[in-house]
């Protein structure tokens, strides 16, 4: 436990996994309540084609990775709403350009390529400085952009139609969720790579549905779970000297199917016990 | 006054008609049954009203006035099988979204009237003890009752509803159309339903819809009216009520 106070680059890992847990837990919840894991997938690799564009520009990667998941966000639900596609299809779209963007702009950096293993796997151990204001800054305004509007989200998250009909700007609320997965997914990138950060999104969001039924309480169990899966899986990979995104999404999705299992387990005893008291 | 008026309406979807040169009112206090075949553009009527879909050709006031600047006197009650059951919410939440105003207000709360109104939806439409269970834990015609409140909070002129005893039990359907009969009192109402029998026993007027209108006028379900709708003949059941056509139908 002292070596988090001796080196700093483990006081960013650690940081930097609360800050992903908070904003996982809380866009992770509306995410799964408004089946959107799939347009998170793809924003999150379109944002690859901004880390390409990053070197290739000589600017900060993990900015140009905000740039492209904004305008993928915007992209993406800007056609769906439109109709003209199916956005299943869009999303393929983008997922396909982003990645293809970003290994263009590679190919095209003069000299030896930089390593992208650490945007497309996450490396929290080599947050910077300038990567942890970042992910403070979108995590603050993630978080209040959900409290702020909180009554105003849950009518839209579960009936877009009716929310529209008493007057909610609902495309204002939906492009503004778009814009708010996209930070998330900018916040998550570093902490589990393009390729997994929808186990982050997915996962801890997942458990929590399991545990309860209240959109608030299951944004807080989101936060508190995904906090402790992050640092355990952080402490796991550095006892083990492994991968640390991919240990914390192992750890994620273990617990997840653990949890489900012992819900099973659970249902199926309280269903008996039914039973038996009917009869 | 006129609840609705709704002139030279068309609706297509693409190349595809959904509703061609649709023109009617809807006195104030009225209740209004739709029926038609599926596809016959009912539920599209209904979101034209509401202002939900583009409409190609024609104009809808509604108490006078552009949909958009009166939504706010309009209480919708959609189809219960098309709501994620699921969603991790309570009864008594869901009711409350109904008493939002449009105007967004940061960390918004709602007002003990917000409450009070909410609750007296729910002991209205006789489910106010399950105002603390969640959603999923609702049968059919509970989560259907559910709609009526919420719909009921934006405290409407004009309801509509969209078949809102598919899928229900006899019991739930009865209990439903009684209420619908109470609300009337109140305020005008358009109701779109396949069912028969409960627009021979519960509505006033009476239109029908394959496309085009093809009748608007008073409560009068003969066999010309129930053909002409359907494109063929229609089979009626034992009783004498005019049953839903099982036979391929024309458009």
């Amino acid at each position: 436990m002292n070596v988090i106070f001796e080196y700093q680059f483990l006081q960013n890992a650690l940081l930097a996994s609360i800050l992903a847990s908070v904003v996982c837990g809380i866009i992770g919840v509306i995410v799964v309540e408004k089946k959107l894991v799939m347009m998170s997938g793809g924003i999150a690799h379109t944002a690859y084609g901004g880390v390409g564009m990053g070197y290739l520009c000589g600017f900060e990667p993990i900015i140009g990775a905000f740039l492209f998941s904004i305008a993928a966000a915007l992209g993406i639900g800007f056609i769906k709403r439109k109709g003209s596609l199916q956005s299943d299809v869009t999303i393929g779209l983008f997922w396909s350009l982003g990645m293809a963007l970003g290994i263009i702009f590679i190919a095209l950096m003069p000299g030896y390529p930089p390593d992208m293993n650490s945007y497309l796997f996450g490396n929290i151990l080599s947050v910077t400085k300038a990567d942890l204001l970042l992910m403070i800054i979108l995590s603050v305004l993630v978080v209040l952009i959900v409290m702020i509007l909180f009554n105003y989200w849950k009518a839209y998250l579960f009936d877009e139609e009716f929310a529209m009909i008493i007057g909610i700007k609902t495309t204002f609320l939906e492009y503004l969720l778009l814009i708010l997965i996209a930070m998330t997914i900018v916040v998550l990138i570093r902490v589990a790579g393009i390729i997994m950060v929808l186990a982050l999104l997915t996962a801890p969001a997942a458990i929590a549905g399991m545990l309860s039924s209240k959109l608030k309480n299951r944004m807080i169990i989101a936060v508190i779970s995904g906090t402790v899966l992050c640092i355990i899986g952080l402490w796991i990979s550095y006892v083990l000297n492994i991968a640390s995104g991919a240990s914390i999404v192992v750890l994620m999705v273990l617990c997840y199917f653990l949890a489900y299992g012992v819900r099973l387990i659970y249902n199926k005893f309280k269903q008996k016990r039914v039973t038996v008291k009917s009869t | 006054m006129k609840a609705v008026k709704i002139e030279n309406l068309s609706v297509y979807y693409g190349q595809t008609k959904a509703l061609e040169n649709v023109s009617m009112e809807v006195e104030e206090g009225e209740f209004l049954g739709i029926m038609g075949p599926n596809g016959g553009g009912k539920s599209t009527l209904l979101k034209a009203v509401l202002g939900l879909i583009p409409t190609t050709t024609g104009r809808i006031l509604v108490y006078n006035k552009d949909i958009k600047e009166n939504r706010s006197i309009i209480g919708y009650v959609p189809q219960f099988a098309t709501m994620d059951k699921r969603f991790p919410i309570s009864v008594f939440e869901v009711v409350l979204t109904g008493c939002i105003r449009k105007k967004i207000s940061l960390f918004h709360k709602y007002s003990s009237k917000d409450r009070e109104l909410a609750y007296e939806q729910l002991n209205r439409v006789g489910i106010a003890k399950l105002a603390n269970r969640q959603i999923s834990e609702l049968s059919g015609g509970e989560f259907q009752k559910l709609l009526i409140a919420r719909a009921l909070a934006v405290q409407p002129k004009l309801l509509l509803l969209d078949e809102p005893t598919a899928s229900v039990d006899a019991k739930s359907r009865d209990q439903i159309y009684e209420l619908l009969g109470e609300l009337n009192k109140e305020m005008t109402i358009i109701l779109v339903t396949h069912d028969m029998m409960a627009i021979s026993s519960n509505v006033r007027s009476l239109a029908c819809l394959n496309g085009d209108l093809t009748y608007h006028g008073e409560l009068e379900l003969n066999e010309n009216i129930v053909n002409k709708l359907y494109g063929c003949p229609v089979d009626l059941i034992a009783h004498g009520v005019p049953h839903r056509v099982l036979k391929q139908h024309r458009r």
